[in-house]
């Protein structure tokens, strides 16, 4: 008669204790009914699932229990007292009672203490109706409160209104310390400690110091916790409890996290995560959970906006007229100077629909492969690495894999700020005692953080990563250390053995390569030991990986080290590219490279190119297109002078921005669709307003492969989906293309590409996500990757020999500058500049190490110039001990700052990506004025 | 000529030091001894001068009283010669095992603690073998002297059957362990045993530690002692390291190859860190805050590792028990109270001090017969048991036996063996109100019934007294009593309501508003 899972009741949304993984099954009594529970599992969450839902208010499914309220005290046979349900585990046999006359006094007499030091202003309270408290009052039937409100209190406790998106007041505080618990377990910063004791227990922000001042990264998990109106959004505080709920994804990293967007009407009160969400888990950033008010920023550019010239001011104009002008001038330059003399590039911030439809617009309506996308700058050497070596161009795992991680070798990534609720999980198997080793010039966070201490931190000289990698492999292959069985079952013995030889040569030991890398030797072989040596070895890199004239061998070489190491095709392992924007993977997996179709199939691929030509009615060309780097050198040449680039802000992101400036005041016809005027819309002629993610209908997919829904919480602030105008492009030169909807985009997406055939909007509303490669052996998806043999067969072995950049400090350019991101800010920062967040980060600074700092007489927040060879900003120096000394770093989220202006146009040599990682600079004290 | 003048912080606090000074000064050829306090308090600072073998006491002994004293040869004609010292009828009536040491010896000499038998009982459980040390212990019937009065050898036979592991939140492969803690964080009001074991005799709280870490096969011992011991945490230190270089702890213990380290801990000044997993946070480095059990420290204690946690007093009488015989120890005692306690009696009382003796001595006994009644010489009207958490009891119930069954029996608990004496000023409605306040002041605030609670029973209570809805109060009162003792998570919270109903239910006369007007009206 066992009932598990229960059919015959609701089951609530939170059971209050974590689910136990655990094979051992018990079975307990829960009020005359029996259920199966995992061994250890709470008695609360047993009850729960059976059906009995006990007060709780401590207690919460996402966080261990804690037993501090004492509503949830049940009576069990043969036991003394009335034990906490959340902290008693069951055992076999176990007989509980969840109410009866002395629990219902106990519970209602644990609650009158609760409320005899509440405000009792339930009806004007920001929670009323979204509040615990006020639920388990009724729950336990609470009626008087004997002790009066004479007593002593804390209705008079000051409200912190400090944090921009949410308020501390700490009048309503019941000390259940869920926030305090989240920010440990859920995200690890460890901001928020209780601070005194007994009645005067409070909660703290950084020992005793305003939210905004505290270590606090506003990520929002205490708010999400607490289940009163203490911590809560300030947006509900102003607007009113939300009214209907929406499912979506987040558009900002690669992290893909789920959302439910919850509305009062149209208007967005606030974004919650989603517990099911499945890149998330219910954990957010502060950027996903509360930066969306870029959204509804009076920038917007709503209209649609033409120019005959760049010198000439906009017109605003009817849709028609503008894709009208648009596609005439398109059309008169490809009659003047050939078909292959326009192009366009995708962009990773919008959907796969979206992407899709536009590079079908340039492969079918402009009749050639000038199609390129924004992961031209990041993670394109990603993309070819682990195809050569692996058959794939994506991330081996979930993300959930690295909770089965022994050691983690994090290579030019800082998560924590980046992808953030990425690192958090990361953090929490750091925590359980995973080790990590960390590659990167700069002290990240994670070489040392509350309860986290790198084992190595390989702080290695920019643009020697090959080297590095190389030098693991060498004592891998030279020490023994190779899972021979591994590679023997999985891999292609020539090349294992040629990279064995190659990479045993005296060159490649951590010995020869200490003066190139600047990393001890001796500390070398002990990460590449540690590697080698753990029954699970995951590696997880970011752009400090690819953004090097050497990305794509060092992609190689990573996963070289992974195979060698037999770390490949199960949970814990795998190569993990943590990739930057929302939906890079997205857009590369739909056809968005100059080479490649959908799916990454070669457009020389004559099956592949016979499937398009007979869907789309037109011819597909053999040869690939040009990458943007061509595109914009083409345009110096007047040999391409039309251009559709949607969501992208080249003129800011790319490299050596003067010289795409000049390419862009070259072209005959730009095309920008974006949400707002930004500086490559300063070089456009024609204007189409975008939509903002909340618009917008379609899929993500994420860093690992996930495909996640992007639902229309909003109607589109422009009248129009962003594929309708693509679509309507299309027409207007002359290409019939036209769906419905965007659900039948992704219905032509899987009938065209192998990996997608069992994706519809259909089964992701089902069954909420799904990671690619999903079809017919894999109808939900595929997790992990490689599992029982490489999705090219046999694992290839690359010999990736380290090449040095050109670009190396010299006299007169004697630092290097590497540049990265910040947690508040996001990329460009057309965004995140818009919102709230710039009180973290009001401008880009330079960080400098104190001894060059004092070399050049540069003092804290003074005024600096940077130059290099190709041009030169101005930006405020910090001085820390985060950057080596000879290494300087900033970030590029404000256009003023120019970061990109000094950045040069080497490249990676397999894929273009531009070497951000490594410029060299000279760095001099400023004279010029503030700039405003 | 060998003269003994005590160390202990109570000798201290009444001129031991500007005795020895004193001593020393008027006589530089004497030898003087530092050692512990017998015990016998209200005749601090007690001076023993040992003659032909024979140790004579006298006391209370003040610096002004040196040159008087004719100690070169008629010191029975002194007026503060109290007699040899171990025919004082106060020690004679003693069963002195777990204190068999304490102000014989010195405390900072590892001879002197070898010539008393120190060492014999690691030695025979070495002999012995760890399971039959266990066997030993539980035969002993020894349990819990902090107060819970779990059987010793239960709780250690459960580590010993443990798997050693590594600290939670350590790398795969990390060295495993097992631990000993010692909870020295003797906050309760009116006791002082751990305290004067530590001062006088800490070789044997390290000789039990080693046969606890022996005994459940553990690698390092820690003693959590409160920051308001600072003779104690010296003692202890000092105690380390002479046994560190006589070769008792270290590497090769005894030549042997069992291993074994200790190290103090020191409190933060907090009563709730003397609940155990509180004391396992705080050694940790965390906020002193109760954990819930399960999981047992036993399985999962310090670090996530296996641990024994024992009180000093518990684990100070192990050395006893396994040099002298677990069947000698447990014919002492009564019932399931088997062995002896260390009462330590205090409050208003004419001879305060130490008196261990086998369970089931009256409380009367213990009072009247040991203590000589109250300092003031009034009637005796209350007995707290237990430390500030602990019932009162009336005058009547004073024959209660003073053993776990039987207090129990009487709605009280023997606690760590802490006894203090009111006289017939007392007013127990002020009693009850603090034991609600020592509850407000020293609650961790993890617990809601324990962090509002014993701040609402006090505002009751006052309530109450000024005859505010008085019958209405009293009710809440109970009520909230019944909410903190079966809502709380820990003892703390869970025990507060036994003085505030022991008061309330046995002197309700004090609880009216009458009595508190005629008070004031005093």
């Amino acid at each position: 008669m066992s009932i598990f899972p229960p059919d015959r009741v609701n089951v609530p949304s939170d059971l209050g204790t974590p689910d136990i993984d655990s094979t051992e099954i018990v079975t307990v009594n829960i009020d005359g009914n029996l259920i199966d529970v995992p061994a250890g599992t709470s008695v609360m969450r047993a009850a729960a699932l059976a059906g009995q839902v006990v007060p709780k208010l401590c207690a919460t499914d996402s966080l261990d229990p804690f037993g501090s309220c004492r509503l949830c005290l049940v009576e069990i046979d043969g036991r003394k007292g009335t034990p906490a349900s959340c902290t008693t585990p069951c055992e076999s046999g176990m007989s509980v009672t969840t109410q009866s006359p002395k629990l219902d006094k106990l519970r209602k007499g644990v609650m009158e203490l609760y409320i005899s030091d509440h405000p009792l202003d339930c009806l004007t309270c920001p929670a009323n109706g979204d509040c615990e408290l006020q639920d388990m009052a009724g729950v336990v039937g609470l009626r008087d409160v004997r002790y009066g409100y004479e007593g002593a209190n804390h209705l008079d406790a000051p409200t912190d209104d400090s944090n921009p998106y949410f308020s501390f007041d700490e009048s309503k505080c019941i000390a259940c310390s869920r926030c305090v618990r989240a920010c440990d377990e859920i995200q690890g910063t460890f901001a928020l400690t209780i601070s005194g004791r007994g009645f005067g227990s409070k909660v703290s922000a950084s020992e005793g110091l305003k939210f905004i001042d505290s270590e606090c990264v506003s990520c929002g998990a205490c708010v999400q916790a607490c289940p009163t109106s203490t911590l809560q959004e300030k947006t509900v505080i102003e607007l009113g409890v939300p009214t209907r709920q929406v499912k979506t994804t987040c558009a900002y990293c690669g992290v893909g996290c789920s959302f439910i967007a919850e509305l009062r009407g149209n208007e967005l009160v606030r974004m919650v995560p989603d517990k099911d969400g499945g890149a998330n888990a219910g954990h957010s950033c502060v950027k996903g959970r509360f930066a969306w008010g870029y959204a509804s920023h009076a920038d917007r550019v709503t209209e649609p906006m033409i120019r005959e010239s760049i010198t000439d001011d906009w017109k605003v104009v009817s849709w028609d007229e503008a894709i009208g002008f648009a596609a005439d001038r398109l059309k008169l330059i490809q009659a003047e100077s050939g078909i292959d003399s326009i192009g366009g590039i995708t962009s990773s911030r919008c959907t796969n629909e979206e992407v899709y439809v536009v590079q079908k617009l340039i492969r079918a309506g402009f009749g050639n492969n000038n199609v390129d996308t924004c992961a031209r700058v990041c993670h394109s050497p990603t993309g070819y690495g682990l195809k050569q070596t692996f058959g794939t161009s994506a991330g081996t795992q979930d993300f959930q894999s690295v909770e089965e991680s022994d050691v983690i070798l994090l290579i030019g990534a800082n998560p924590t700020d980046a992808h953030p609720v990425f690192a958090s999980r990361m953090k929490r198997t750091l925590r359980k005692g995973a080790q990590l080793v960390v590659v990167d010039p700069r002290r990240i966070a994670l070489v040392e953080t509350p309860h986290i201490k790198a084992a190595h931190h390989l702080q290695l000289r920019p643009g020697t990563n090959v080297a590095i990698v190389n030098a693991m492999g060498h004592v891998v292959a030279t020490e023994g250390l190779v899972d021979t069985g591994f590679v023997q079952d999985r891999c292609d013995m020539v090349s294992f053995n040629a990279w064995r030889d190659f990479i045993s040569l005296p060159e490649n030991s951590p010995e020869a390569l200490e003066s190139v890398t600047g990393v001890k030797a001796e500390e070398l072989r002990a990460a590449a030991r540690l590697f080698a040596s753990a029954p699970n070895a995951a590696i997880y890199y970011g752009l400090g990986v690819t953004e090097h004239s050497q990305g794509s061998t060092m992609v190689m070489s990573m996963a070289n080290l992974a195979m060698a190491t037999g770390n490949i095709g199960r949970n814990g392992v795998g190569v993990n590219p943590l990739r930057g924007q929302n939906n890079v993977q997205g857009a590369c997996d739909m056809g968005s490279f100059p080479h490649e179709f959908s799916g990454y199939r070669h457009v020389s691929d004559d099956s592949a190119r016979e499937l398009f030509t007979s869907l789309w009615g037109t011819e597909m060309r053999a040869e690939p297109g040009l990458r943007i780097p061509n595109m914009l050198d083409a345009a110096l040449t007047n040999t391409f002078r039309g251009i559709y680039i949607q969501g992208e802000d080249i003129a800011q992101s790319d490299p050596n921005t003067e010289h795409v400036m000049a390419a862009l005041s070259a072209m005959d016809m730009v095309i920008v669709q974006d949400l707002f005027l930004n500086e490559t819309s300063k070089y456009a002629h024609v204007f189409l307003p975008g939509t903002s993610f909340l618009e917008k209908d379609g899929t993500f997919t994420n860093a690992e492969r996930r495909i996640n829904r992007v639902r229309p919480v909003m109607p589109s602030q422009t009248g129009m989906s962003e594929w309708e105008v693509t679509c309507a492009l299309a027409q207007a030169m002359g290409y019939d293309m036209h769906y419905n909807n965007a659900s039948e985009i992704m219905d032509e997406i899987a009938k065209v590409t192998p990996t997608f055939s069992g994706v519809s909007f259909a089964k992701l509303d089902k069954v909420g996500s799904v990671q690619w490669p999903c079809n017919d052996n894999a109808p939900l998806g595929t997790p992990i990757m490689h599992v029982n043999k490489f999705v090219r067969g046999e694992g290839q072995f690359i010999t990736t020999p380290y090449v040095p950049t050109d670009e190396r400090s010299t006299r007169k350019y004697p630092l290097l500058l590497t540049t990265g991101r910040i947690l508040s800010q996001y990329n460009v920062g057309a965004q995140t500049r818009r919102t709230n967040n710039v009180v973290w980060h009001q401008e880009d600074v330079l960080d400098i190490h104190e001894s060059d700092a004092l070399e050049r007489g540069i003092a804290d927040g003074s005024w600096v110039e940077v130059s290099s060879r190709v041009g030169a900003t101005r930006l405020r120096a910090r001085i820390t001990d985060q950057v080596p000394a000879g290494v300087v770093y900033t970030t590029f989220h404000y256009p003023v700052s120019g970061a990109n202006v000094i950045t040069t146009d080497n490249s990676d040599w397999a894929t273009n990506c531009p070497e951000y990682k490594v410029t060299a600079v000279q760095v001099q004290p400023s004279t010029a004025m503030v700039i405003a | 000529m060998k003269v003994f003048v005590p160390r202990d912080s109570a000798a201290v606090s009444v001129g031991a030091d500007r005795v020895a000074a004193a001593l020393g000064a008027a006589h530089p050829s004497f030898e003087i001894v530092r050692n512990g306090s017998r015990g016998l308090l209200w005749l601090e600072p007690l001076v023993e001068i040992e003659v032909d073998g024979v140790r004579h006491a006298f006391g209370p002994v003040q610096p002004q009283d040196i040159p008087a004293l004719a100690l070169t040869g008629d010191y029975l004609n002194s007026d503060l010669y109290l007699g040899i010292t171990d025919q004082l009828p106060w020690l004679v009536r003693q069963e002195r095992w777990t204190f068999e040491r304490v102000g014989i010896v010195d405390p900072a000499s590892p001879e002197d603690f070898l010539a008393h038998g120190g060492l014999s009982g690691l030695k025979a459980a070495m002999a012995a073998g760890a399971a039959a040390t266990i066997e030993q212990v539980t035969a002993s019937g020894l349990r819990g002297r902090g107060g819970a009065g779990f059987p010793t050898g239960i709780k250690w036979k459960t580590v010993a059957n443990a798997v050693a592991t590594s600290h939670a939140g350590a790398p795969l492969g990390s060295t495993t362990h097992k631990y000993v803690v010692v909870n020295a964080d003797e906050g309760d009001s009116g006791t002082f045993a751990d305290r004067m074991l530590m001062e006088g005799d800490p070789f044997t709280l390290l000789e039990g530690m080693l046969i606890a870490g022996f005994a459940v096969g553990a690698d390092t011992g820690y003693i959590y002692i409160r920051s308001e011991y600072p003779a104690a945490i010296h003692s202890m230190q000092r105690a380390i390291e002479i046994s560190r270089e006589q070769g008792w702890l270290g590497s090769s213990i005894l030549g042997s190859d069992f291993a074994f380290d200790i190290h103090v801990r020191v409190g933060a000044g907090s009563y709730v860190c003397g609940e155990e997993t509180a004391m396992l946070e705080s050694l940790e480095g965390k906020r002193g805050m109760v954990r819930p059990k399960p999981p047992l420290p036993a399985l999962e204690g310090l670090f996530g590792v296996p641990t024994v946690i024992n009180n000093v007093i518990s684990i100070g009488s192990v050395p006893a028990i396994m040099s002298r015989g677990a069947e000698a120890y447990a014919a002492l005692g009564t019932g399931r109270s088997q062995g002896t306690s260390v009462f330590q009696l205090a409050g208003n009382i004419a001879q305060g001090g130490i008196v261990e003796t086998g369970f089931g001595v009256s409380v009367r006994e213990l009072v009247q017969g040991f203590g000589g009644g109250t300092r003031t010489g009034r009637p005796i009207r209350a007995v707290q048991i237990g430390g500030p958490l602990g019932a009162y009891l009336s005058e009547a119930e004073l024959d209660v036996s003073a053993d776990y069954e039987a207090l129990a029996a009487a709605d009280a608990m023997l606690g760590h063996g802490g006894i203090v004496v009111f006289d017939d000023t007392v007013d127990m409605a002020t009693q009850a109100k603090f034991a609600m306040q020592f509850c407000a002041e020293e609650s961790c605030g993890k617990c809601t019934p324990c962090r509002i609670g014993s701040t609402r029973g006090v505002e009751v209570i006052d309530l109450i007294v000024r005859g505010e809805n008085s019958a209405g109060n009293k009710e809440l009162l109970e009520d909230l009593c019944e909410v903190m003792r079966d809502g709380s998570l820990c003892a703390m919270g869970g025990l507060t309501p036994l003085p505030v109903l022991s008061a309330l239910h046995k002197f309700p006369e004090d609880f009216e508003p009458e009595s508190q007007r005629r008070k004031e009206s005093v």
